[in-house]
């Protein structure tokens, strides 16, 4: 038996979270020193979690968030998304993986500053392999669902920060991916509208989508079922939330 | 990603720089008004040449008395011996490919008809004359074989003549002077033109050159038969130099030249002759082509430089694509269609240039402007040449970025 299709019995049975590392560690060499940003990191996800991610600066929650995105292979241990370890998986394949299970939210925002709403969320289905549909209206239900259906045609410079990640969102989700990771997507906001923010991400988990999130602020992470702190690289507590703000919504 | 997306996208880009991607493009500009240019000369060259030749008669052989070699030299007394009636009649019955001969012999001379007066070419020529040319009459008829034999005095006149002497009434059968002795006008020659130096030719009057010889010019002044210089059509299907050979054959022996002397007489294919007279605009050609080449290399290192320009000011903008699932092929394409449609904008600019120059160029020269549809084709694709090139090495560049550095920078 091949080892994928070992897998593919593996994902069936359920038998895998959404998220599993075991012992990842990613080491940063510049010139002679070298900085291990990441160290023995073990947890499972699984699917339909909220998990709000904390530590103090320079922990590694960065680098986490980059390895669970695939944009970055760990330089130790494994990493199994859906059942499948990310390092077996031929680039062009993880980008396809990524146009279609990941969405990401910047601290940024990461908006093309030249490009209207519309088109920000658009972006993403011009790379899905296959298209369905129109997709200028798949784009304006999704502004919609974030609230922003009359805001289309702005640039990013016509919208407030709030409204950026927003259309930040929409762009994340117009796949309908399986996860969204978010490194620190209140971080440039105010308080009033990360509040905004934080509901709608409840509604969207409430949805079904596994949300993963860096946070410095514990209000913040109150909003999540679940807590992992990092500190220098690995993880010092992982916990489940009795008082989640979300299990009190729900 | 679509190819029309990728086009959109591209367009879209440099719009955004507008005047930036215009100046860039410049060298682009150049290149492929040059080569459009170019192509257009020759073709005008080669078509004024083809002309020239046609409006001599084609398959042409002109036979010369005097050295090829050594001109404007006369060596020994024969050296300018003429041909004569004997050298036509021989190279008629002996070359079998030869299809039309013809002497050809020229005076001016003043022709009365009531108390009007013209003067013109006087042309004696022989029966094949016609043929030799391409030519042909319009009104009336040629003289024959046997009219030449009898040294008859009619005349074919041509169209300038029949406008000023008859203005363009029918003239057939009516009987003018030349000098003091009359002639009959048989026919009137087809319009033919001016020769591309600007030459009449329709401005003269052709007669039996037996006439000629022996009614019109002094006797001391020519050999009893002589006939001028000889023109020689030669079968289209026949080789024009083993006719060359066979003439010359017939000539040195004719002449009594031995095998080891040097020719009294030439022989030459009027074809070749007329092409050696485009050497000029052949080297201008050449720097065109150089112009061309050159400026597309100068246009592509332009395209290169302002391609990783906007990569580096797009770096952000590639790590998102990457996030959001772009592969790095796609990334590639997206900066290689960028870097072809720049260099496409700046191919239609320098066409539009080009053929302007070459009507300006065509009208100066008086020549017809030939652009043909694979012209534009062959400028276009170097300029897109020049974009994939060019363009492929930022391409690549782009696509080799790492998302999260990407990400990170300003
Ligand atoms: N590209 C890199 N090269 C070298 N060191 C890096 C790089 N990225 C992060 N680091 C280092 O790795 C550690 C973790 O960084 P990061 O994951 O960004 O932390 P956080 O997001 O928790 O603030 C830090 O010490 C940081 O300096
Ligand atoms: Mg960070």
């Amino acid at each position: 038996m091949t080892r994928h299709s070992d897998m593919s019995v593996r994902n069936r049975s359920k038998e895998f979270p959404l998220i599993r590392t075991r012992k990842l560690g990613r080491l940063y060499r510049t010139g002679e020193q070298v900085v291990t940003a990441l160290k023995d990191v073990s947890f499972d996800i699984n699917e339909g979690e909220f998990v709000a991610i904390m530590g103090p600066s320079g922990s590694g929650k960065s680098t986490l968030m980059n390895l669970l995105g695939t944009l970055d292979l760990p330089t130790s241990g494994d990493y199994f998304l859906d059942g499948e370890n990310v390092a077996d998986i031929a680039a062009d394949e993880l980008a396809d993986l990524r146009n279609r299970t990941i969405g990401f939210v910047f601290q940024q925002f990461n908006l093309l500053p030249r490009m209207r709403a519309l088109a920000q969320v658009t972006l993403p289905l011009t790379y899905a392999r296959r298209r369905s549909g129109n997709l200028k209206e798949k784009a304006r239900k999704q502004l919609a669902l974030v609230g922003l259906e009359d805001r289309a045609d702005h640039l990013p410079s016509q919208l407030s920060g709030g409204q950026q990640q927003r259309v930040a969102i929409a762009r994340a989700l117009i796949n309908s991916p399986k996860l969204i990771l978010a490194d620190e997507p209140t971080g440039a906001l105010d308080t009033a509208t990360s509040k905004d923010l934080m509901r709608l991400f409840q509604r969207l988990n409430g949805a079904g989508i596994t949300i993963i999130l860096v946070t410095h602020d514990a209000e913040i992470a109150a909003y999540a079922q679940r807590k992992i702190v990092f500190r220098d690289g690995r993880i010092v507590t992982n916990k489940n939330q009795r008082n989640s703000r979300l299990l009190k919504v729900s | 990603m679509r190819l029309l997306d990728t086009i959109l996208l591209a367009i879209s880009a440099l719009r955004m720089n507008f005047l930036r991607s215009i100046l860039t493009t410049l060298g682009i500009i150049i290149g492929v008004a040059s080569v459009i240019l170019m192509v257009a000369v020759a073709e005008g060259a080669r078509s004024e040449v083809e002309k020239r030749i046609s409006s001599l008669g084609s398959n042409l052989l002109q036979l010369r008395p005097g050295s090829n070699r050594i001109r404007g030299r006369s060596v020994g007394a024969d050296s300018r011996l003429p041909f004569s009636e004997g050298d036509v009649s021989d190279i008629r019955k002996k070359v079998p490919s030869v299809t039309a001969i013809s002497g050809h012999f020229r005076r001016n001379g003043t022709i009365v008809y009531r108390n009007t007066d013209w003067l013109t070419n006087i042309d004696g020529v022989h029966s094949e004359y016609l043929q030799v040319r391409d030519w042909a009459v319009e009104i009336g008829r040629f003289f024959g074989e046997r009219e030449y034999q009898a040294g008859a005095k009619v005349a074919v006149i041509g169209t300038t003549v029949a406008r000023e002497l008859f203005d363009d009434e029918n003239s057939i059968g009516i009987s003018m002077r030349i000098g003091d002795t009359p002639f009959e006008i048989i026919g009137v020659l087809e319009h033919k033109g001016a020769t591309p130096s600007g030459r009449d030719q329709d401005d003269v009057i052709l007669v039996p050159l037996s006439t000629l010889r022996s009614r019109l010019v002094k006797r001391h002044k020519l050999v009893p038969d002589q006939v001028g210089y000889v023109s020689v059509k030669i079968d289209e299907t026949e080789d024009l130099s083993e006719a060359k050979e066979d003439i010359e054959f017939i000539l040195r022996k004719r002449r009594g030249i031995k095998n080891s002397k040097s020719d009294n007489f030439y022989v030459r294919d009027v074809s070749a002759y007329q092409f050696a007279k485009t050497e000029t605009q052949q080297t201008f050609s050449f720097l065109l082509a150089a112009t061309a080449i050159i400026s597309l290399i100068v246009g592509g290192i332009g395209i290169m430089n302002i391609m990783l320009v906007s990569v580096t000011e797009r770096t952000r903008e590639i790590g998102l694509r990457m996030a959001v699932g772009a592969r790095r092929s796609d990334i590639r394409t997206q900066f290689l269609v960028e870097a072809v449609v720049l260099c496409l904008i700046g191919g239609i600019i320098g066409t539009v240039l080009g053929i302007g120059g070459a009507m300006a160029i065509a009208l100066g020269a008086n020549w017809p402007v030939l652009i043909s549809p694979e012209v534009l084709a062959l400028a276009l694709a170097a300029a897109a040449l020049t974009g994939i090139s060019f363009g492929f090495f930022p391409a690549q560049r782009a696509a080799r970025l790492n998302p999260i550095e990407a990400l990170r920078s300003e």
